[in-house]
């Protein structure tokens, strides 16, 4: 009998029933509930005569549909339907009794990053939202996924999930990073590697000296985007690390209930003679700083390369970088480095932290953008107030960046935030894909410091150049 | 949710790889706090131009496949988000089927949810099938959920595999909370012994 992986542990740890065929009935720790994917959730639950098993493992934050400009607060800012989604979940939140941070509130912010930043999530934890980058949470060593929105309506209503289980991957991320390298170059590269649907019907663990080199913050972007890569979840065992970061937190267990929890925590890794279905192993010093070219994040290269042919593909993707190709207005040949942004978006659940913004801010110090236009927008109130504390703000404002509010904004473009038709983007978002960031958009996906670096050159640039 | 034993309809081809969430339904249509209504939406921008006005050439728009039932796509369709507002708008323009050689994760299990059969097959079937849907208004596939077999114009056919609850669950049009609710003792002493095990939760 083989050992049993990070996966196994938890997932056996919250196995309500086990139906013959593998179906399997999980019990959710957490269940994170935002404005866009709730409202017919809830509607379906008073339709039914149902409520919120259990409202103290629920917590609710509006994020993807505000305004992320300053003026906010006056609800004008705000068009009809956008506020019709927000007032319903403010309506949602207080009926069924779960934990609410309104737009008012200073802790508000992008779901990914209030769950961990108040102590919501933990290790071990089973976390559920109605939104594929719940991954996020799996830097905790707890296994985080999304759902859809009847998925959403099951939670609220049973505080379980039916599920069969998936696969296990290790992708494993040896020796150390070079300098300029980051988590959100690792992540990209993986999804470069396997593509995205690589990782479908698996579980991803990352492990590995340069994973296990990431602050929280890294490790936190590295999961997020384990659903580019087509996987259900990704994992990072706990360790010193995790707890330092947890301890303390507002909802973080305390007292003999910390050691209680600690006691389990230790044990949350997965055992050497464990069984994978897969192994993806990568170098460390072979990661380059990269961007993506086209319109599917695994359409990834070094800062080094040039914009590929469409007939160095095979099968079916030839048609579809021939698309990209199109759609972003790229020849082939073309060095990646001498491509022209116009905009520049620092933000998103991937790189809205505060580690993400010191990392622009040190590229940005006493600098001067070139692009038309750039905006940071912090994934968290409580991740403003700090950059504002670290004069970061300043930095980032004297260099001719707007600084926004908290929210998803033009990580997805659902608020104001767009790009117009043909428009460029430098983003730390997750997604490329057409029209993502605004109709006719152009995104290519980066890390902040290479974000930074573009804003400043007013073209993609190898951050290393600049330090 | 509506039952899913045979559907018989016209196959639309969609050979793009990689067709993501962002395509079956652009972010501006999720600010809706309903189900329905968001069939004029599907694949809004391959089908309308900045005007709004129709692109001649985007399949669905084509007279022969304006009342596709079927879609046959490219590998890896549903990728990107868990908005349910994909099958939704599906539903709602009245595709109940798609095939391809895969799907995103978080997609596929959308489509059961909402009475939408994802049928995943091998490569050469999936091309037969794309060959069948490229015959406009000839492309009338039937798809025997009950026998799992796809019948094309020609009577050819192909097997398609399905996991067995979920086939139950489609076949009966059955609601998945109904049922967990139906295990609600279980559901009691887990979490009584879970307070145990891990009070801090
Ligand atoms: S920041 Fe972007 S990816 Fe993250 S939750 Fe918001 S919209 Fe989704």
């Amino acid at each position: 009998m083989s050992g049993k992986t990070l996966y196994d542990k938890i997932w056996d740890a919250h196995l309500v029933h086990e139906a013959e065929d593998g179906t399997s009935l999980l019990y959710i720790d957490r269940h994170l509930v935002h404005e866009v994917t709730s409202p017919q959730a809830f509607e379906g639950l008073r339709m039914a005569g149902r409520t919120v098993r259990a409202p103290d493992k629920t917590i609710a934050v509006p994020d993807h549909n505000v305004p992320t400009t300053l003026d906010r607060a006056n609800a004008a800012t705000m068009t009809e339907d956008s506020r019709i989604q927000v007032e319903a979940l403010d309506k949602n939140a207080k009926d069924f009794g779960i934990h609410y941070y309104p737009v008012s509130d200073v802790r508000q912010g992008i779901v990914h990053i209030v769950g961990p930043e108040q102590g919501w999530t933990l290790p071990g934890m089973t976390v559920v939202c109605g939104d594929s980058h719940t991954a996020t949470h799996g830097a905790f060593g707890a296994l985080a996924h999304g759902i859809g929105t009847s998925e959403v309506e099951h939670v609220l209503a049973t505080q379980t999930l039916i599920q069969s289980k998936s696969k296990n991957m290790k992708v494993e991320i040896t020796g150390k990073l070079s300098p300029g390298v980051t988590a959100k170059d690792i992540t990209l590269s993986v999804i470069g590697a396997t593509g995205t649907a690589g990782g479908t019907g698996y579980v991803i663990e990352y492990c590995g000296e340069a994973i296990r080199d990431l602050s929280m913050e890294g490790r936190m972007t590295v999961c997020n985007m384990a659903i580019e890569g087509g996987a259900r979840a990704g994992l990072i065992a706990p360790d010193e690390k995790t707890f330092e970061y947890v301890k303390g937190r507002p909802h973080a267990p305390k007292g003999a209930q910390w050691e209680a929890a600690m006691d389990w925590w230790k044990t949350l890794y997965s055992d050497d003679d464990a069984h994978w279905d897969k192994v993806v192993t990568i170098k460390g010093e072979d990661i380059a700083p990269v961007v993506t070219w086209g319109t599917s994040p695994e359409d990834v290269l070094p800062i080094t390369a040039a914009v590929p042919a469409a007939d160095s593909f095979q099968g079916g993707k030839v048609g579809a970088a021939q698309r990209s190709l199109d759609y972003m207005g790229l020849k082939p040949g073309t060095p990646l480095n001498e491509i022209e942004i116009d905009t520049v978006f620092i933000g998103s659940c991937t790189n809205g932290r505060i580690e993400d913004l010191r990392a622009a801010a040190a590229i940005l110090k006493g600098k001067k953008i070139k692009v038309k236009r750039a905006m940071v927008v912090p994934g968290s109130g409580l991740v403003r107030a700090q950059a504002e504390e670290e004069g970061l703000a300043d930095i980032f404002t004297e260099a001719g960046f707007e600084w926004r509010l908290a929210g998803c904004s033009m990580c997805l473009a659902m608020n104001p935030d767009q790009l117009s038709p043909g428009e460029r983007c430098a983003a730390t978002s997750n997604r490329n894909f057409e029209g993502r960031q605004g109709r006719g958009g152009r995104t290519h996906l980066m890390s902040p410091a290479m974000a930074a670096a573009a804003a400043v050159t007013g073209k993609l640039t190898d951050v290393r150049e600049m330090m | 949710m509506e039952k899913f034993d045979k559907l018989t309809g016209v196959a639309a081809p969609m050979p793009l790889y990689n067709i993501d969430t962002d395509m079956i339904i652009p972010k501006q249509f999720l600010k809706t706090i309903k189900r329905s209504g968001l069939g004029v939406n599907l694949f809004d921008e391959m089908r309308y131009d900045d005007q709004g006005n129709e692109i001649p050439d985007f399949v669905l728009n084509k007279p022969a496949y304006r009342d596709a039932k079927i879609i046959v796509a490219g590998d890896n369709f549903g990728c990107g988000s868990s908005r349910e507002h994909a099958p939704w708008a599906l539903l709602d323009f009245g595709i109940r089927c798609v095939i391809s050689t895969s799907f995103a994760d978080i997609f596929y299990n959308n489509c059961f949810k909402n009475g939408i059969l994802p049928i995943v097959l091998p490569q050469e079937d999936v091309d037969k099938l794309m060959d069948d849907a490229e015959r406009g208004s000839n492309a009338v596939l039937t798809v025997d959920l009950e026998e799992q077999v796809i019948t094309g114009p020609d009577g050819g056919t192909v097997r398609f595999d399905i996991d067995p609850w979920r086939k139950h669950c489609l076949l009966n049009g059955l609601d998945d909370i109904g049922l967990t609710l139906e295990k609600g003792a279980a559901i009691d002493s887990f979490e009584d012994q879970a307070a145990q095990a891990r009070p801090w939760v």
